[in-house]
């Protein structure tokens, strides 16, 4: 071991690079196997303007579980909250939805999308009270807490909505494509992509550069040294419960304008899918969830095209390969 | 005591309706005329084997499974190949047995050697994700599973209804066919119920219990944790399949709503946390209410809901409607974790006391 003086800075944690070079590499991989370059490039685009909508429905997941050990099975009903909610919104204002301006279409699509983040946020309050707290540290009831709470979730949209598909059709000028050479990308994608990586950035910030993060960083690694320095992890936890919520609300609300419908089941679809990203990305870590998230999309959308009959057991086969790689997910960050 | 492997139930109440159901289930094509009654007592039957095989994953080792309904699945959709494609003789029904349950037993092999070596944490997110891709996988391979559409097939001549065996008697019974196949199912489902008595009973069983309790120390004390779980796993995989093979034969047909929709699997977690989690017995008294309820009540939801949009309620309608009891159910659900974790046979057992099993975690 070599000594260090006082004044040298701190040495750097080894930066674990082989988890993000997988991703890159699954995509050059695919260039012979799908053979044509714009092919290519439109499926890329799908799989990354996916991975990111699922990750933003995930990333709250993961954090709820790292920081307080909780395992929210009841988190698709936030994102299908959060897709009805958003109903609310267009349905009144289907003109200007449909009305040929950005602007216009912009001045809904962002109230639609503040108010079903603001009552997934509030459901998530609730459900932490109600149903969470009465049984912290207890894994099986967790469990059996949350599934209820998914039940009655899923059952009272259906009351109040009835059992039918809503449509959800997407603004005017969100759809088609942008037509570069022979490559066609629905503008929707790369706004899904924009939104994406703007969540990705303001956790890694939040995380990174404030001491709210580094608060939550360390109640993820070693919970009971942050509440015996003195804080109370409790409400930091039901805050990061809260974002989390509303984070899979606003990932509703875009899953409901990419497949362009809305109903009470994408919460059971999405539960499977979510659940995969998470084991993948190693409970409690956002890097490794967002890698997750990217990978399983990529598997959707490369296997849907290559091998569609693959496609139905891919995220299985994804999953099985990556923990027998790293049986704790991408990167292990809790000790658990 | 022997037959029930030194494990009463331990409360004379518990016994009282116990032993009240077990003869109402046992004389129900005599006391309770149409077909009705006799489907909902084939039903308990071979709901409470399959709830009960679910108990020793949850109340015995503590792991919650979403992939039962899978292996449930498999039993069903071996029978209802075999006979499909056989014809109605026995030896298809022999082949979907024999296929069926070491398919079942593997595949639980297969998941409990791969996901109890990695976190435990993992294995209930597993299984759901397995459960639901094996789900699609069913509906999608239609040439051999039917589809959506499921298979319909025929039972080997002795179990058909128009089999007479005894002619009306004095007392105005026929015994055919179909009653041959309910106490069929009866007979088998009570012996499924009785093995898994022994199981947990048994130092094997014990050492679940241990597990359940305190996995670390378990293994420190010298026990193969992933063997034993994975060991129950496979048993309960078998049982599953098992009632599987009879629920197929009871209603001639296999298909995903009737075996292996995610619903079923709620089903039998609100049968399981009913009934009480660890003693086996709550699987009865868990099928019974909850089969009952889903039979009887459901009508009367229909009814309550009517008179409520007559009076001009606004939102109840739609909450009362009969397609919103699972709503009911998931609210019960969850009260009955938050209150008495130790279900029916808990409170019976220690009377009102929470020191039943199944409250570990």
């Amino acid at each position: 071991m070599t000594e260090l003086a006082a004044s040298d800075p701190l040495p750097k944690p080894k930066r674990d690079i082989a988890p993000i070079l997988l991703p890159i590499a699954l995509a050059l991989l695919m260039i012979p196997l799908v053979g044509s370059a714009s092919t290519w490039l439109t499926l890329t685009a799908a799989s990354l303007a996916m991975g990111m909508m699922i990750f933003i429905m995930a990333s709250g997941l993961t954090l709820v579980f790292g920081l307080m050990d909780v395992l929210n099975f009841g988190h698709g009903a936030f994102i299908a909250v959060g897709a009805y909610v958003a109903t609310l919104v267009f349905a009144p204002f289907a003109a200007s939805a449909q009305a040929d301006s950005l602007l216009v279409n912009l001045a809904v699509l962002a109230p639609a999308a503040l108010l079903s983040m603001a009552v997934s946020g509030a459901l998530g309050l609730m459900v932490e009270r109600v149903l969470i707290l009465p049984v912290y540290g207890q894994h099986l009831k967790q469990i059996l807490m949350t599934t209820g709470g998914l039940i009655v979730a899923e059952q009272t949209l259906y009351a109040l909505w009835g059992p039918q598909i809503i449509p959800m059709p997407l603004p005017a000028s969100l759809r088609g494509s942008f037509i570069l050479g022979d490559v066609a990308i629905a503008k929707y994608r790369v706004l899904a992509m924009l939104i994406g990586l703007a969540v990705f950035i303001a956790i890694q910030l939040v995380l990174n550069r404030t001491k709210l993060g580094l608060l939550i960083r360390a109640g993820v690694e070693n919970r009971e040294m942050v509440e015996a320095l003195g804080y109370r992890i409790r409400r930091l936890f039901l805050g990061v419960f809260m974002a989390g919520s509303a984070l899979a609300g606003l990932g509703g609300v875009m899953w409901a304008l990419y497949r362009e419908q809305v109903h009470a089941s994408m919460s059971d679809e999405l539960t499977v899918l979510i659940f995969v990203v998470v084991i993948i990305g190693g409970l409690g870590s956002i890097g490794g969830c967002f890698i997750g998230a990217i990978l399983v999309a990529m598997v959707a959308n490369y296997g849907g095209f290559l091998v569609p009959k693959l496609a139905l057991v891919s995220n299985i086969l994804l999953m099985v390969a990556i923990l027998m790689w790293r049986p704790r997910g991408l990167y292990a960050v809790t000790s658990r | 005591m022997m037959i029930l492997s030194g494990d009463p139930p331990r409360s004379r109440v518990l016994t009282l309706i116990l032993v009240v159901v077990i003869l109402a289930l046992a004389a129900t094509p005599f006391l309770f005329p149409g077909a009705k009654a006799l489907n909902v007592a084939a039903k308990i039957c071979v709901f409470a084997a399959l709830v009960a095989s679910y108990d020793l994953l949850l109340g015995y080792t503590g792991t919650v499974s979403f992939a039962h309904t899978m292996f449930y699945g498999i039993g069903s959709y071996a029978i209802a190949i075999a006979l499909y494609g056989m014809g109605p003789n026995w030896a298809a029904v022999a082949t979907g047995i024999v296929v069926g349950l070491p398919l079942a037993a593997l595949l639980a092999l297969a998941i409990g050697l791969f996901s109890l070596r990695v976190a435990a944490i993992f294995f209930a997110m597993i299984t759901l994700a397995v459960a639901s891709a094996f789900q699609v996988l069913a509906s999608q391979l239609s040439w051999l599973t039917g589809g959506e559409d499921g298979r319909s097939f025929q039972l080997p001549e002795l179990l058909r209804p128009g089999t007479v065996l005894i002619s009306k008697n004095l007392f105005g019974f026929e015994i055919n066919g179909r009653i041959l196949t309910f106490y069929l199912v009866f007979a088998i489902s009570a012996l499924m119920i009785l093995v898994l008595l022994r199981v947990v009973n048994s130092p094997f069983g014990r050492v679940l219990q241990a597990i359940r309790e305190n996995r670390f120390r378990a293994e420190a004390l010298g026990f193969r944790t992933v063997f034993h779980l994975t060991y129950a796993n496979c048993l309960a995989a078998l049982v599953a399949a098992g009632a599987g093979i009879l629920n197929a034969l009871w209603l001639r047909y296999a298909g995903p709503d009737t075996s292996l929709s995610f619903s079923i699997m709620l089903d039998i977690l609100l049968m399981v946390v009913i009934g009480g989690m660890g003693t086996i017995y709550g699987a009865i008294i868990g099928a019974t209410i909850f089969i009952l309820a889903q039979n009887y009540l459901q009508s009367l939801m229909g009814v309550a809901s009517k008179a409520a949009s007559e009076a001009g309620l606004p939102v109840l309608p739609g909450l009362l409607h009969p397609d919103r009891w699972l709503l009911w159910l998931g609210l019960l659900f969850i009260a009955s974790v938050y209150f008495f974790p130790s279900g029916v046979v808990g409170r019976l057992r220690h009377g009102g006391g929470d020191k039943g099993a199944g409250t570990s975690h």
